[in-house]
């Protein structure tokens, strides 16, 4: 099946114009958001590179791009988007791209460490409404096993008064709670 | 005037001395702030980067509290939690079918109506020269204003004009006796949320800031992002051995500085919780006959 502009659904490019809007095939190739990317010498492959995987809508090309590392280093900086004449969004495609990658448990060895502090960050909100920088760390230690970094950094930063031991619980935290569980619970009876 | 006030989750924890700051400066520049009751997270980076309907869901709330409680105008001092009040609120304007999930997970009440300001929008109302002529003391040093990302990006929705070279922070700068100088890392990214997990991209990123900052000769570098301000004082150590350069130069929030030109005490200011020594307070001039704080009466 495709869609008016000739887009194969079944590729990632085609699903992201009929969910999101955004149309990746917009991009010419002028390399303005790989040139200002903070983390482009860090990536498998810069944004454009990125784009240009995607405009092909093969199979192969759209499994590279779920796999890659690119997607995670991502820093939302929305220079790209800023700078880019045809206005793609980018960030807005990354973030899709991550998320379909976790759907798809495509993600990329390297990336388990990034995954592991959002998940941490993430899951201090839904127990306590607000982050809980103690808790964000613990959480992530015991998932990386990374138990020695920033172990100088934290004995400073209490005694600098920017750590607190026990978490700030708000008033209507089991309503934040609530908002965690509504979203997922949405997005699996989603069609 | 009175604004709402919504401080964030690092206001209350790594970057405590900039909600310190503020609370120290807010009633000498008139304005009365109170806060959004039982606030929440806005999901930061985090939550967009693995689910886009939290990452809305998150700051929603947070407006919606505040449209509950009658609060028209809410000041935002973090520039991450700004940006993500503002561009859902833009989001959730623009796409109804989105809006009406959004809303069915935080079951409370959304309009959308909430005006959201950073800190430099609201310096640059109540800080009118009329204001700043009263200032006991002026902050006579050689600057440049790092604005980050969040500030200013993206432009088409945060309306923010100049967004390659801004203004707003060197003029309010300026106005304190200060000499914003030109340099050429502006609005580039320190890393932000990959401080943990990529120390070495935040490092190098943030050597290069610091670098051409102190090669212009500027003292102080100025911000007014608690991600940039985190990466480049916090993380200093690890930028130096990273990049086996040295740097002395100290990093203050705007409101900081402001706070030392109205003749607060560095404490007041929470200068003492910086990793960088902030040694700069030794030039600075105080006028005659008068007193410390002298323009809070006024206020």
């Amino acid at each position: 099946m495709s869609v008016s502009i000739g887009l194969d659904t079944d590729s990632i490019a085609g699903w992201m114009e009929q969910t999101s809007g955004i149309l990746v095939q917009r991009c010419y190739q002028c390399g303005k958001c790989s040139a200002g990317c903070p983390a482009a010498n860090e990536m498998d492959f810069t944004p454009s590179v990125l784009l240009h995987l995607l405009q092909t809508q093969r199979n192969a090309a759209d499994k590279k791009v779920l796999s890659s590392y690119t997607i995670w280093l991502c820093l939302s900086c929305q220079t790209c988007v800023t700078r880019c004449p045809m206005e793609v969004d980018l960030p807005k495609v990354m973030d899709l791209l991550r998320a379909e990658a976790l759907k798809r448990r495509t993600v990329h060895p390297r990336a388990k460490e990034i995954i592991a502090f959002h998940t941490s960050f993430l899951n201090t909100i839904k127990r306590f409404g607000r982050l809980w920088e103690v808790g964000l760390v613990g959480e992530y230690k015991l998932r990386t096993r990374h138990w020695l970094q920033d172990v100088l950094l934290s004995p400073s930063m209490f005694l600098k008064g920017k750590l607190s031991l026990l978490p700030h619980r708000i008033k209507g935290k089991d309503e934040v709670k609530s908002i965690f569980i509504q979203v997922r619970s949405e997005k699996e009876n989603a069609p | 005037m009175k604004l709402g006030f919504y401080p964030g989750c690092s206001l209350e924890g790594s970057s405590r001395e900039y909600a310190e700051s503020i609370r120290a400066i807010a009633p000498f520049i008139g304005l009365e702030l109170e806060e959004v009751e039982n606030w929440n997270c806005c999901g930061s980076s985090s939550a967009h980067a693995m689910d886009h309907t939290l990452s809305l869901a998150l700051p929603a709330r947070v407006l919606a509290q505040a449209e509950k409680q009658g609060l028209h105008d809410v000041v935002v001092p973090c520039a991450a939690c700004y940006n993500r009040l503002a561009s859902t609120q833009h989001e959730l304007n623009e796409d109804r079918k989105t809006k009406e999930a959004v809303v069915s997970a935080i079951k409370m009440p959304y309009a959308g109506t909430t005006v959201v300001q950073n800190i430099l929008d609201v310096l640059e109302q109540s800080l009118t020269p009329q204001v700043t002529a009263n200032f006991p003391a002026t902050f006579p040093y050689k600057i440049v204003c790092y604005y980050g990302c969040l500030l200013v990006r993206p432009p088409k929705i945060l309306k923010s004009v100049r967004y390659e070279d801004p203004q707003q922070m060197d003029n309010l700068m300026r106005q304190i006796g200060a000499t914003p100088l030109n340099w050429g890392m502006k609005t580039e990214c320190c890393g932000a949320g990959l401080t943990m997990t990529r120390t070495d991209i935040v490092a190098n990123l943030c050597g290069t800031i610091l670098e051409d900052a102190a090669e212009r000769g500027a003292e102080a570098i100025i911000v007014a992002c608690p991600m940039c301000h985190s990466n480049l004082d916090m993380r200093r150590k690890d930028t130096e051995r990273i990049t086996g350069k040295k740097f002395t130069i100290p990093v203050l929030y705007i409101t900081q500085a402001i706070g030392l030109a109205l003749g607060l005490s560095p404490k007041q200011l929470g200068l003492q919780r910086h990793f960088v020594n902030v040694a700069l307070q030794g030039k600075m001039k105080f006028q005659k006959n008068v007193p410390v704080g002298a323009t809070a009466a006024g206020a």
